[in-house]
């Protein structure tokens, strides 16, 4: 269940294929890509920085996709959460999820982000006309990341 | 005990500095007890690690709580809520 936190951009084509390389029980695969949008909160984003905590980022990313292992019967699952300069339409994250079935995929796949979104340890700065801000972390992650712990059972 | 600090984001640039080593006094044993005797240095550590201030902590690179115990030479991070993904 490999993590990867890198300043390159992926492809994701050729990430899914290796991601289920060779292994015949995969019949669903199931992810999400996370993209540098150019408004937020009405002002025109420039440039986003992506700051993470070295060490701790992989730790926790690896330990969001065992807890998806575990609470979900999936095969394998994959994480790039890109950091450093990026731009407006650049990719930022990538979550794949590989299963027998689709319903496990797709459900591991947002439980990893919901849970990426409020656990792993990265920040984003705004470059905007106005000057530098860092952006708020949302309500709705949070709640969307306590819908998990109050609905047990796989979607 | 010994312990290293270290300081993220925005509360980095508020505290103008990365990171520091603490030595402390025997009562600060927990995440919490460590963020309040931070809390009594005054400005600015006063205001940007205040009790009501959305701060995360992090103690050998895990999520903590108040409660979680600290050890000697233990990593311990301070940062805002993240905005990942």
């Amino acid at each position: 269940m490999p993590v990867r936190v890198q300043r390159e951009d992926f492809d994701i084509g050729a990430e899914i294929a290796a991601l289920r390389r060779g292994d015949g029980a995969v019949g669903a695969v199931a992810s999400f890509i996370g993209t540098v949008r150019d408004m937020n909160e009405g002002t025109g984003v420039a440039t986003m920085t992506l700051e993470h905590y070295p060490g701790m980022t992989e730790k926790a990313l690896e330990s969001i996709c065992r807890q998806a292992g575990a609470r979900f019967d999936i095969r394998d699952s994959l994480v790039i959460h890109r950091v450093g300069a990026l731009r407006p339409c650049d990719q930022i994250v990538l979550v794949a999820v590989t299963s027998a079935h689709r319903g496990a995929a797709f459900a591991a796949c947002e439980f990893i982000m919901d849970y990426l979104k409020t656990e792993a340890p990265f920040w984003k700065k705004e470059a905007t006309p106005q000057g530098q801000r860092w952006v708020e972390a949302r309500e709705t992650d949070d709640e969307a990341a306590a819908r998990w712990r109050e609905h047990p059972a796989a979607h | 005990m010994q312990v290293t600090i270290l300081y993220f984001a925005g509360l980095r640039e508020t505290l103008q500095t990365s990171g520091e080593t603490v030595q402390l006094p025997e009562q600060v044993g927990t995440a919490g007890a460590l963020r309040d005797w931070l809390v009594a240095r005054g400005s600015p550590y006063a205001e940007a690690l205040a009790r009501g201030k959305a701060v995360r902590m992090s103690v050998e690179q895990a999520m903590a709580e108040d409660g979680t115990p600290l050890s000697e030479g233990a990593e311990v991070a301070f940062f805002p809520p993240v905005t990942g993904g």
